[in-house]
């Protein structure tokens, strides 16, 4: 009843007037304590039979109420004189701030709007914030306000003023934390960007974040999220930037986009590097306004950039994408040139007095050029012809061709492989690198050993380019799940019965009829219970003969540097990938005769690589340990492998700190093997 | 909606090679029977009739070399035919008979197709191309005098003459020959003074084919690429590019305008026949019935102009007849 009569507000306007005549202040300490500690006491001591009134989520928007009820007050005994107003000492900026604020802030906002005065009490009493609740009551405001120009009537110059806020504002928000969406970042520089007084704040965040952006071990060790976030913040900042801002700070700018692009280029992950690109377009667009600017054929992370609207800006820069992706698709376009007609009779009536009515020309298109039909001219027409148009519809059926004839290509696999692998794309086709991945495939399966073979010694091989080299490891990876893969009957028949031999009659064939008759035997002598399952008919595993060849001459030369080629240097991408690719080839060799060696042979290469620096490859050394224990049988893993299974549990208990998910599962995986 | 584009009236077989050249004869008496004469790669002249669809006559005269040219001279019975035997044959064809009655020895192994013009009766002007490359010569026939030899200027290498097309503005007035050559211009020969008074630069590859309209003094021209290129003569007797069309696909073998002025068809490499309006060249209909290259087009000189024909004869050994845009 106490609260209910409004008597809060009435004590916090009894706390403010004696304020105004210097009460004590550990008196206004304990009573301000007591308010915001009201629930809490009144629950334990009722326990249970609480009011609903003294529920955190109503006690505190009361209370808020309440506030804003006293700062009403005060304004109208402030009109025509300036009071202190140490008051109010935001007890209620406490734990509690978001329903508070919730209540609080609208109401702020409107007030201030036009009022001057309102404005003033505002500031003050944001000044008057102890440090301890100063993080809590900026992010709440900073969160809640709905645009950068409301964040700057509500709070003044304060991070000028204030240095803990100042310290929040720039640093923590920015820096630290960075689970802040975009509208917080946007109101936040908007907020810095607003004020003249701020804006050498909003130079000193924007250099900040760019040095945080620009260095490598941030690059390497922070993660994607973070890293987004500061590019998020990079470029709202540039957006506020002026001219002559740009002017005084363009050396700085420059030096650190290239040290930023550097480092994210470098990165293994996808992401990253898309993220540099785009920053740096952006930087080198502000600042090279004449003159040639930075330009990368980025595919837009659309989430990203819809993320960051509203900035010209990016506006620009999603535009300048589009364009990019957009003339990349027209040049397949204009090769169509399909003929549409133009007029139709009534329009012809008007602007001509021929009276000749054309007839329907859609079916008239380009000739198509006739594919290839035997492997041998595929070969000739994709090493010797000139012809554009023959190169590309060979290109295009190749990849049937080679799975419809299996005979013809096995006589000629190594020759079409190395093809494949050297072929470069002379036309705009769409699609050319999928194309030919699964023309390599389709090669590759067909005729396994000689293949893999051939493909693994180029991996190893000079002057090949890192694409090329990443290309025969997904070739491989690709043809090592189709063989693993169990395929119906029904197919294997189908193939079967292409080579035009003389086909036996099925009568004869007696070795199939005692099968039937076991059977049979047998299903009519048991029970079954429950549902009877479908039986999937058992073929045998086409990648078990193989996967010997795929995986062993891949872990044969990873130490033995070469001039173009160094895997434990400056070609981590490429180990890293070797690395995953390993990992698969085991995974996919499951009750194969050769995994136990398999498994010997990668337990001693994790070993080796274990402290390699870029955490692509760690990751990739963790999915091998998991692939080893998935698919080496246990009996094999106890007996055999021991040794390398007892160090590989020493090193991951001992890197615990930096161990993520799989490597968690890994370690766990191999305490239950020995228990 | 635009109607699809119509099928052929009838489908002539039995030449059993690629058909080269087509002329058709159908402006005789009512009683005579509509004739269509081709010439096949195997050297042989048939004479389809039109009533019957069949042929009535084989002509071998040029020892089984392909015949590229027919044109008949003033009616069914008299013909003209070049081979690639380097003969231009001059045939009797009255009374059923089918004898070779002159001919001329033409030492001349290009494919450009002679052109005739009858400038007074009974006598005729012919161009063909010459002995030496990137010569025309002009006779007269029956008498076989050479009339003028049209010899490009020195150094201007213009390659092997394509086509040629003898005109004149009216009867009786002064005959002049558009050639067109290798190197992708056409050239307007005045015959009286023997040299040239024009010359135009319309194609990047050989001009195949032309055709002319005198009346309107604008000409069309086809070549192996994909433009088709429209030129008018203005006054000053001076050639100039009118306007071009875009094609969708390469290579044009032979154009003919219909004798009435109104639309114009395209033999085309991509087994397509083109039509389209002379006026404006606006594309009217795509005919596409052969499966090989179309070699040759040409319309029929029916009196009648609802029975007016055009046929097109091909690689594929069929010649289709087609009855189109006949009502105007």
């Amino acid at each position: 009843q106490f609260v209910q009569e409004g008597r809060i507000s009435a004590v916090m306007w009894e706390v403010c007037q004696q304020q105004a005549q210097a009460g004590s202040p550990d008196l206004q300490e304990a009573l301000l304590n007591k308010i915001v500690c009201l629930p809490d006491h009144v629950s334990n001591k009722l326990q249970g039979k609480n009011p609903p009134v003294f529920f955190p989520q109503n006690y505190f928007p009361f209370l808020g109420g309440a506030v804003i009820q006293v700062l009403q007050k005060i304004s109208d005994s402030l009109r025509g004189k300036i009071v202190s107003v140490h008051l109010v000492y935001l007890p209620v900026f406490s734990s509690t701030s978001e329903e508070i604020l919730s209540v609080l802030l609208p109401r702020l906002t409107d007030l201030t709007k036009s009022d001057c005065i309102w404005q003033r009490i505002c500031w003050r009493l944001v000044e008057c914030v102890p440090d301890r609740w100063m993080e809590a009551v900026l992010l709440g405001f900073v969160q809640r306000a709905p645009g950068a120009d409301v964040l700057s009537r509500l709070l003044g110059n304060l991070v000028v003023k204030n240095k803990k806020a100042q310290f929040v504002v720039t640093q923590k928000v920015l820096l630290l934390q960075y689970s802040h969406t975009t509208a917080v970042l946007q109101n936040l520089l908007g907020y810095l960007s607003l004020d003249s007084l701020r804006r050498a704040l909003l130079i000193k965040v924007l250099l900040e974040l760019l040095e945080t952006w620009g260095s490598s071990s941030a690059v390497k060790h922070s993660p994607p999220e973070q890293q987004q976030y500061i590019s998020k913040a990079i470029l709202i900042c540039l957006s506020h930037l002026k001219e002559h801002e740009i002017e005084s700070y363009r050396e700085e700018l420059l030096t650190s986009m290239m040290e930023g692009v550097k480092c994210h280029l470098d990165s293994s992950l996808p992401q990253i590097r898309c993220l540099g690109m785009i920053v740096a377009e952006s930087i080198s667009s502000k600042i090279n306004t004449d003159g040639p600017v930075l330009k990368f054929q980025v595919k837009v992370i659309m989430k990203f950039m819809s993320d960051v609207q509203g900035l010209e800006e990016i506006k620009a820069l999603n535009q300048m994408m589009q364009g990019i992706i957009a003339s990349s698709n027209t040049g397949n376009k204009e090769r169509k040139n399909i003929y549409t007609p133009q007029t139709n009779s009534y329009l012809y009536f008007f602007y001509s007095d021929d009276d000749l009515i054309p007839y329907d020309m859609s079916e008239d298109k380009e000739l198509k050029v006739k594919a290839p039909v035997y492997i041998r001219d595929c070969i000739e027409v994709l090493t010797g012809s000139e012809d554009v148009d023959k190169w590309d519809t060979t290109v295009k059926a190749l990849e049937s061709l080679v799975r419809k004839n299996p005979a013809a290509t096995r006589e000629v696999s190594v020759e079409l492989a190395k093809i494949l692998l050297h072929l470069e794309e002379k036309t705009c086709t769409e699609g050319f690198g999928e194309l030919r991945q699964r023309a390599q495939v389709a090669v590759l399966t067909t005729d396994p050993i000689p293949v893999a073979k051939y493909l693994t010694s180029q991996f190893y091989s000079l002057n090949y380019s890192l694409r090329q080299r990443i290309d025969i490891l997904d070739v491989l990876v690709l043809a090592a799940q189709e063989l693993s893969y169990p395929k119906s009957h029904g197919k294997t028949k189908h193939a079967g019965a292409q080579k035009p031999c003389i086909q036996l009659l099925p009568g004869s064939d007696s070795s199939k009829d005692w099968r039937r008759i076991v059977d049979e035997r047998i299903k009519s002598k048991t029970r079954r219970f429950g549902r009877s399952q479908v039986e999937v008919a058992a073929v045998p595993n086409e990648f078990s003969s193989v996967a010997g060849h795929f995986f062993f001459p891949l872990i044969q030369h990873f130490d033995r540097p070469l001039t173009t080629f160094d895997l434990l240097g400056e070609d981590h991408l490429v180990l890293g990938r070797l690395v995953h690719t390993l990992a698969i080839l085991m995974y996919l060799a499951v009750n194969t005769v050769a995994v136990t060696a398999m498994g010997k042979a990668l337990l001693e290469f994790v070993w080796a690589l274990r402290f390699h620096t870029d955490s692509y490859v760690r990751q990739g050394l963790l999915s091998c340990i998991s692939s080893v224990l998935l698919s080496v049988p246990k009996e094999r893993l106890l007996e055999d492998m021991t040794e390398e299974l007892l160090e590989t549990q020493s090193w991951l208990g001992g890197k615990m700190g930096w161990c993520n998910t799989s490597g968690f599962v890994a370690l766990v995986f191999v305490q239950c093997l020995f228990n | 909606m635009a109607l699809p584009p119509p099928d052929p009236q009838f489908v002539l077989r039995g030449t059993s090679a690629a058909v080269h050249t087509l002329h058709f004869s159908c402006g005789g008496q009512e009683r005579d029977v509509p004739i269509l004469f081709s010439g096949s790669e195997n050297g042989f002249i048939h004479v389809w009739n039109l009533k019957t669809h069949r042929v009535d006559a084989a002509l071998d005269g040029h020892g089984r070399k392909s015949v590229y040219c027919v044109e008949t001279m003033g009616g069914k019975d008299r013909l003209l035919s070049q081979g690639r035997d380097q003969r231009i044959c001059l045939w009797d064809l009255a009374e059923g008979r089918t004898s070779v009655t002159d001919s001329v020895f033409t030492e001349n192994v290009g494919f450009c197709r002679c052109s005739l013009l009858k400038v007074a009766q009974g006598r005729w002007l012919m161009a063909m191309a010459a002995k030496a490359m990137e010569e025309v010569q002009v006779l007269e026939l029956p008498s076989k005098t050479s009339v003028c030899t049209l010899k490009p200027e020195v150094g201007a290498k213009l390659g092997m003459p394509m086509c040629l097309k003898l005109w004149q503005l009216n009867f009786g007035s002064q005959p002049l020959l558009l050639a067109g050559y290798e190197d992708g211009s056409v050239i307007l020969w005045s015959l009286s003074m023997g040299k040239a008074l024009s010359q135009l630069v319309c194609h990047q590859e050989p001009v195949m084919s032309l055709d002319f309209d005198s009346e309107k003094a604008k000409g069309i021209s086809g070549s192996s690429e994909k433009v088709l290129s429209i030129w008018s003569l203005n006054e000053q007797q001076n050639l100039q590019v009118y306007k071009t069309h875009n094609l969708v696909n390469p290579g044009i073998s032979d154009i003919a305008i219909r004798p009435d002025k109104k639309i114009l068809a395209t033999a085309g490499w991509d087994h397509r026949i083109r039509i389209f309006g002379w006026k404006k060249l606006k594309p009217l209909a795509v005919l596409d019935y052969h499966t090989a290259t179309v070699h040759c087009v040409s319309f029929s000189d029916h009196k009648n102009p609802s029975e007016r024909l055009l046929a097109a004869g091909s690689k594929d050994h069929r010649i289709s007849i087609w009855s189109i845009y006949t009502q105007t």
